[in-house]
Order: structure tokens, then C-alpha cells, then sequence
């Protein structure tokens, strides 16, 4: 790890103004990602500036029957917030299927956005990577690419984001509000993260003089018939090779308004509306979870050792959109696929 | 301390800031320090306040041996740095005892024989503390789920889990 400075924002304001005066430096809030980067010489900061104790901390009901969720709400209190239980337990839920408690406790809701992927060959720093060093090459893409993206690849880059919160948000259509020195705007999730194209180095379109101060949940939370289905190499505690996000709305059996998006598979929160417009108006069962599957997963493709993602994948939209339906979410605690 | 100036490997010249001083309540005493910004929490409890009691795993957040409590939530401690936690207070595995009893926890574990080589027990043990005062944890399987953040490569996971149900059927002192 690099020495760096150190210094406190003393409000949104003040961190805007220090984050714009100096580009070599970056914003610190849990750190868990960005201290573990730093170790590894991959994240070389001149400068810290501390946003920790910056007053973002809160969870605020909306006008329209949403919620605000402060940038710096922990995980673990985002997940264990009674609204977010009550209202959007499918948020609750991909919060408690991502890493351990200990790290819940410590890692805000606006860095589980700006997590940075967690490619072997991004942390290498020994090996290309267009990503860390762009212009120097992807060794993922015919190297051990088993974890990586099977949706959205380009020849520069093959990462997946890690988020499994941010898969939820995205089935949420969540808003991320931020604020720059140009004053404040409202992102859609959908437009946060971007695709790798030939600028991988660019995880997101948040602005290097800007910082994310809330997420902003609309009012429908899906809490009758969702699910979050995450699939990893052992049961806790490892991050996704594929993740599904489903959340239904029913009148009777049949689908009136669906949502599902993909983790571990894509550069960032993979979702289709195509997908979900085929869902519409269908009756809740096995054949147009399947037609849904097909859809969200049409342009997949899979490189050396990740091909079996696709199928995977498959199986697991079927399975969390069943669970949904059946109103029998998988349990984050007993992992036992149902 | 006087700033000084270093290369970084790329040549380039940086000032290196001058040391900060923070005060840590570490299990119940008031201690002030001066540290330079890199330094994590983890390094400051062993290495500056002589409690070793807190162990280095893999120091990347991955095996949960530096797990303390700050403000009386379990956190990684090498996943901080002790800069940002001036004015909290720190509880670490030297803390759990009072009056030369042991912390129930700490006595599960002994009464369980929860432990192999020890190095990942002091983590462990700050993390059950905590799982027990967040109340979450129901059933075997929530122990297990709450408690993945603390790897034990000696395997002695099935008395761990036992020796936190025991804790948790005999409730908190």
C-alpha cells in the first residue's frame, strides 16, 4: 500500500469541493473494497477523503410511498430496517446473500454501488488488465475466465460487477441520487453502471466530481412474490457465479407485472425489459418462466471455462421465478433450494 | 513528527503527512495515539497497544481472525483504518472478561473444545459476542449463516456452532 493523505469532509459540500480539487484522490466510506485495493497496489490514492461521518445515514419515507436510503446506511442496517423488511424484502434479502456480517456492518449502500469487480486478473496487478491499466489487454479472455460475464462482454474487457444488492435495485428500478459540483442529478439504476464496451476503466457514469448521497426506492417493493436465488461455489460467503433477482406481481395466476435481473453474469446488473414483457399477462408457470429465461439470456455466450453459466442461469431464473410465484422466497439462512 | 518526503516507486515525489493522533476507547480504557493514516485499526491494536489478542489472517477482509467490536458492532479490523475510527470505542477479545470471569462465549468455546490452533478463536469468539447481541441468529442454520465470516481451517466448525448455541440458550449475563 501507497502512503497517502488523509483528510474529513465536513459536509457534501466540502467533499465535492476536495474531490474536485484533486483528481488522484478518492473517497473513503466503509473501505472495505477500496482499503483491500489498496493493499493489493491496485487503487494508488494521493489522498482520502473520509465521507464516513457525513450525515447520510438515515432511511426516510417518500412523498409518493417509497423510500430514501441514506449513502452511508450499512448494509446490515439497510437489510434489517423494518420498512425494507416489511416493504422490499427482496432488497433485504440480496443484501444478506453478500458477504459476511462483519463486512455488512461496515460497507455503506453507496459504496455497494461502486464496488469494483472482483476479476482475478484486475487485482493481478502483474497481468493486463484493461480495467486497472487500460490499453494493456484482457488476460481474462483466454485465461481462467470461469466466474466471468456471459451478457454485455466486450473484446476489452469480460468482468461481472460483484453487488448482489444492486441486482435488487435493479429489479426495483431504483433512482441513485447524486451530487457534484454542478449541483445534484437523478441517475436511474439502470444507467449507473455501464457496460465495458472499450472504456472498461469506467465502471459507472457517476461524474469524477460527484458523490452518491441516496438511493431512492419507488413504492412498488414486490413483497408478496419475489426472490432472490444466489448460486456460488460454496454455501455463504463467496460471490455469485450467477444471482437472480425475480419479483412478481399476480391477479390470480396470472403475471400482471414481472421483474428480474441477473447477477454474476454482466458488467453490471443484467436486466431486460424484453424479458419481463414476455412474462406480462402469461399465466405464472414453469413454460413462460422459461420463455422469460430464454429471452434475458438470447445473446449469452460463454468463453472457455464459464460456458456453464448459460445454463445455469436458465435453471436458476426458472427456479426463483417458481419460488416467486409460490410466494416461498429462498431463505438466505438455510440454503436449501426449494 | 516533521513531514517528510518519499518516492514512490514510480519516482514521483510525495509528501508523507505527519502523523495524526486519534483517541480509541480500547475495552473501557482511554488510549491516544499517533498514527499515520495507512495504519488499519487491526495494526494499531497489535502492534502500537500491545494486544495481540487480536489475530492477522489474510489481512484482505476474507478469513475474520481481526474481527473486534467498535461502537459494539463486529467489524474486520484490518478493513479500517484507525484515522477513521478517532472517538470510537474498540472491544477486543482482551475485553470480554470481567472481573476474571470469563465472557459466556469465551467458556462455551472452552466447555465445547470450539478451537484447534486458536488463531482464528479470538475472532470468533468477538463475532459470536456480537451475534448474540444482534439477536438475529434463530436456528442452527443462522448460526451458521452469521458466523461465515470467520473461517476456522483446523474445521472446527460443528463445536463452534455448539458452542454459540449453548451461549445463546443460556442467554446474556
Amino acid at each position: 500500500m501507497i502512503n497517502f493523505q488523509y483528510a474529513r469532509a465536513a459536509d457534501v459540500a466540502d467533499a465535492v469541493r476536495q474531490i474536485a480539487g484533486d483528481p488522484t484522490a478518492k473517497f473513503i466510506a466503509g473501505g472495505t473494497n477500496l482499503i483491500d485495493l489498496m493493499k493489493e497496489d491496485v487503487e494508488r490514492p494521493s489522498r482520502l477523503i473520509d465521507i464516513s461521518r457525513l450525515p447520510l445515514k438515515s432511511v426516510e419515507e417518500t412523498a409518493d410511498g417509497g423510500l430514501r436510503i441514506g449513502a452511508l446506511v450499512p448494509n446490515s442496517d439497510l437489510a434489517y430496517h423494518p420498512l425494507v423488511e416489511r416493504r422490499y424484502p427482496l432488497l433485504a434479502s440480496a443484501v444478506l446473500a453478500g458477504a459476511s456480517a462483519q463486512l455488512r456492518n461496515m460497507a455503506s449502500t453507496g459504496g455497494n454501488l461502486l464496488q469494483r469487480t472482483r476479476c482475478y486478473y484486475f487485482y493481478d496487478t502483474a497481468t493486463p488488465c484493461n480495467k486497472r491499466a487500460p490499453g494493456s489487454g484482457c488476460a481474462a479472455r483466454y485465461g481462467l475466465n470461469r466466474i466471468h460475464a456471459i451478457l454485455g462482454t466486450s473484446e476489452a474487457c469480460i468482468a461481472t460487477h460483484p453487488s448482489d444488492m444492486c441486482v435488487a435495485l435493479a429489479a426495483l428500478e431504483a433512482k441513485v441520487h447524486v451530487a457534484g459540483a454542478s449541483g445534484e442529478r437523478v441517475i436511474a439504476f439502470a444507467d449507473f453502471h455501464r457496460l465495458p464496451a472499450d472504456t472498461p476503466e469506467r465502471d459507472t457514469n457517476l461524474g469524477a466530481d460527484e458523490i452518491i448521497v441516496a438511493v431512492e426506492l419507488p413504492g412498488r417493493g414486490f413483497a408478496a412474490h419475489y426472490s432472490y436465488l444466489k448460486i456460488r461455489d460454496r454455501l455463504s460467503y463467496a460471490f455469485a457465479l450467477v444471482s437472480v433477482a425475480a419479483a412478481l406481481e399476480l391477479d390470480g395466476d396470472t403475471i400482471k407485472e414481472a421483474r428480474l435481473a441477473l447477477g454474476g453474469v454482466a458488467h453490471k446488473p443484467w436486466r431486460d425489459q424484453a424479458a419481463e414483457a414476455a412474462l406480462r399477462g402469461q399465466p405464472a408457470k414453469r413454460d413462460a418462466f422459461a420463455r422469460a429465461a430464454d429471452a434475458i439470456l438470447r445473446d449469452a455466450r460463454g468463453f472457455e471455462h464459464n460456458t456453464f453459466k448459460i445454463e445455469l442461469a436458465r435453471r436458476a431464473i426458472v427456479r426463483a421465478l417458481s419460488q416467486a410465484a409460490a410466494g416461498a422466497p429462498q431463505s438466505q439462512s438455510n440454503k436449501k433450494i426449494r | 513528527m516533521a513531514r517528510t518526503r518519499r518516492k514512490r516507486p514510480s519516482g514521483e515525489t510525495i509528501s508523507t503527512p505527519e502523523k495524526i493522533t486519534v483517541t480509541l476507547t480500547v475495552n473501557g480504557v482511554a488510549r491516544e495515539l499517533a498514527v499515520a493514516p495507512w495504519v488499519t485499526l487491526l495494526d494499531a491494536l497489535r502492534d502500537r497497544l500491545g494486544l495481540t489478542g487480536t489475530k492477522k489472517g489474510c489481512d484482505h477482509g476474507q478469513c475474520g481472525a481481526c474481527t473486534v467490536l467498535v461502537d459494539g458492532r463486529r467489524i474486520n479490523s484490518c478493513m479500517t483504518f484507525a484515522v477513521m475510527q478517532d472517538g470510537a470505542e474498540v472491544t477486543t477479545v482482551e475485553g470480554l472478561a470481567h472481573n476474571g470471569a470469563l465472557h459466556p462465549v469465551q467458556q462455551a468455546f472452552i466447555d465445547h473444545d470450539a478451537f484447534q490452533c486458536g488463531a482464528c478463536t479470538s475472532g470468533q469468539i468477538c463475532s459470536a459476542v456480537a451475534l448474540l447481541s444482534e439477536g438475529r441468529a434463530k436456528t442452527v442454520d443462522d448460526i451458521r449463516e452469521l458466523m461465515s465470516g470467520n473461517l476456522c481451517r483446523c474445521g472446527a466448525y460443528p463445536n463452534i456452532v455448539a458452542a454459540i448455541r449453548q451461549a445463546m440458550e443460556r442467554g446474556q449475563p
